[in-house]
């Protein structure tokens, strides 16, 4: 997919707030994201990282604000104004969701290639060599062998799960990833391997990324831009090397110099 | 048995069997399963919930093809009941019965004198007529439940005509076996909308529920659901393009009858290996063999007393 308007946004966030009764979520949140860039988002957990990812992904309706996505023709919209067709057609088309636990984003009962396989029938696309040929492609890209292509994930390794997940995502060719704590359950080895492949796709791709972390290292290494949230706030954002090489935020100086010790 | 429906019972020119009303279901829950299979009717391959009886038999023997029949069933009607193909099984035989006893009607197992046809696992070779009716006996009504067990996840999909996950499985199917080899239960998809199942009847009678000149009516009594195809409608089996649907074929014809392009049972013949293939369909072998046509085995001492023991078989 070119993209032809860079010089708009792909997605703009105003004033977003999420409260659960009286106890905050998240507030006051602003941002635009656009065209390849990866933002990562931030913070300790109970910090409101998580709660504004679900209310910009589409899986939490936030108390008040709007967030608006540019489609793919073009047209800015309010994503909690879309129709269910229309928002589920987005997820599984120009958008995707890679999950920290793998289990939660495949389908476990089914191969590796009918995984990567899914969105592309789910789009129409009627010719089985075809699918296989794209999904056997998608594989070599995320680095799985292609002859593990009839084999079921559940015979897979954590990392090699991690990377079906992300190729079942891709397949469609989004322009926006949604990435939560992705190297969150993997060792150490295993988590470099893939930040690696993770940082190569994006950029190849072009992918809008946001990705929520409490691991600055992966903030770090993947994203252009960082939003670092504390008690439901955006507390400091900036290019993430400015902010992480010189935060001006105390807060933030702490969560630096901790992950300095490490 | 309420009190009232026994005072009936004990009016003095009544059999035993007027205990029950006609067709054993009282007439407010006829209404209610006529307003589901109305609605069917209207939504083509949309599965209609419906409040399921008890009936007085196990779930597993039909009891939603039961209700249906019981629902639609007048006085007039003659009734053909079949399994596998057969008006012969232990289980065709109990519904048979079963309708004679609380509706007195006709029954037959001629598929043409038939205006009311239930079944399970077979669709007669006969095509059938406007004027028939054809009730399937429905276990698991809904086809995405293979790969998507949430109720509320498959009623969205439905209503939002969202049926990639259909072709998953039949991508599966392929990475497995090298082709589709669903052989039963061949999800369809109704006048370019619903997808359905066709219940646990051969794919090779797919064909036969495409633009059929009869109304179809699917009853699930354990999962209280109902659905139809209104006579002419459109059905596809789905496939891929480099993989398209086909029916199971045969290499050969039914040896008693000689008929080809119809659905064939193994039947084993002795213990030395002997066996032959037949119509499952016992009635179009029957008429077959009437009219004069006989297959290779049609003479075979083994084969002979094949035919005249179903025929004459009764419930076991
Ligand atoms: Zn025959």
């Amino acid at each position: 997919m070119s993209d032809m308007m860079n010089d708009e946004p792909l997605l703009r966030v105003s004033e977003i707030t999420k409260l659960y009764g009286n106890r905050i979520g998240c507030q006051n949140v602003d941002f635009e994201l656009w065209p390849g860039e990866v933002l990562a988002v931030v913070g300790e957990s109970g910090s409101g990282k998580s709660t504004l990812l679900n209310c910009l992904s589409t899986r939490l309706e936030p108390t008040s604000g709007m967030i608006e996505y540019r489609m793919r023709d073009g047209v800015f919209r309010n994503l909690y104004k879309l129709t269910e067709a229309e928002r589920r057609l987005l997820m599984r088309t120009d958008w995707g969701f890679v999950h920290q636990n793998p289990a939660d984003g495949l389908r476990l009962a089914v191969s590796a290639g009918a995984n990567v396989g899914e969105r592309l029938m789910a789009v129409g696309q009627r010719h089985y060599g075809q699918i296989r040929d794209t999904a056997t492609d998608w594989l070599e890209r995320v680095e799985i062998a292609a002859d593990r292509i009839d084999d079921n994930p559940r015979a897979f390794s954590g990392g090699m799960r991690q990377r079906l997940q992300i190729a079942r995502n891709l397949v469609t060719h989004p322009r926006l990833i949604f990435m939560d704590e992705p190297t969150g359950g993997l060792d150490v080895s295993v988590q470099a391997r893939l930040l690696d492949m993770l940082r190569r796709l994006v950029a190849d791709l072009g992918l809008a990324v946001i990705i929520v972390t409490h691991d600055l290292a992966v903030a770090r290494l993947l994203s252009h831009r960082i939003v670092v949230m504390r008690h439901g706030n955006v507390i400091e954002t900036g290019l993430t090397d400015q902010v992480l090489d010189d935060p001006r935020e105390p807060y933030t100086q702490l969560l630096v110099s901790s992950i300095l010790q490490v | 048995m309420t009190s009232s429906v026994r005072t009936v019972e004990a009016a003095p020119d009544q059999s035993t069997e007027s205990q029950y009303n006609f067709a054993y279901l009282d007439e407010q829950t006829k209404r209610m399963i006529r307003r589901a299979i109305l609605k069917g009717i209207a939504i083509p391959g949309y599965q209609v919930p419906f409040a399921s009886r008890e009936m007085p038999m196990p779930y597993g023997w039909g009891t939603g093809g039961v209700q249906v029949t019981a629902a639609i069933l007048g006085q007039e009607d003659t009734l053909k009941v079949i399994d596998q193909g057969s008006d012969d099984t232990t289980n065709a035989v109990s519904i048979r019965s079963f309708f004679e006893k609380t509706a007195g009607v006709k029954t037959t197992t001629a598929t043409a004198d038939a205006s009311i046809i239930q079944t399970r696992h077979r669709i007669p070779e006969a095509s059938l007529r406007e004027d028939q009716i054809i009730v399937f006996q429905v276990p698991i009504p809904e086809p995405l439940r293979f790969l998507e067990p949430r109720e509320t996840e498959t009623r969205t999909m439905h209503a939002l005509k969202e049926y990639g996950l259909m072709h998953v499985k039949l991508y599966e199917d392929i990475a497995r076996n090298g082709r589709i080899a669903t052989t039963y239960a061949y999800p369809v998809e109704v006048n370019d909308r619903y997808v359905m199942d066709p219940s646990p009847t051969p794919k090779f009678d797919n064909p036969k529920i495409d633009e059929m000149a009869a109304l179809q009516l699917y009853g699930a009594g354990r999962e209280k659901r109902i659905y139809a195809i209104p006579p002419f409608t459109k059905v596809k089996s789905l496939d891929f393009d480099d993989h398209p649907f086909e029916v199971q074929k045969f290499e050969r014809p039914c040896g008693l009858c000689g008929a080809a392009n119809v659905y064939l049972d193994e039947v084993i013949l002795d213990d030395k290996g002997g066996r032959m293939f037949v119509c499952s369909d016992t009635d179009y072998c029957e008429e077959r063999r009437e009219a004069g046509h006989l297959g290779d085995m049609a003479a075979d001492p083994a084969a002979v007393s094949l035919t005249t023991s179903t025929a004459g078989q009764d419930a076991s």
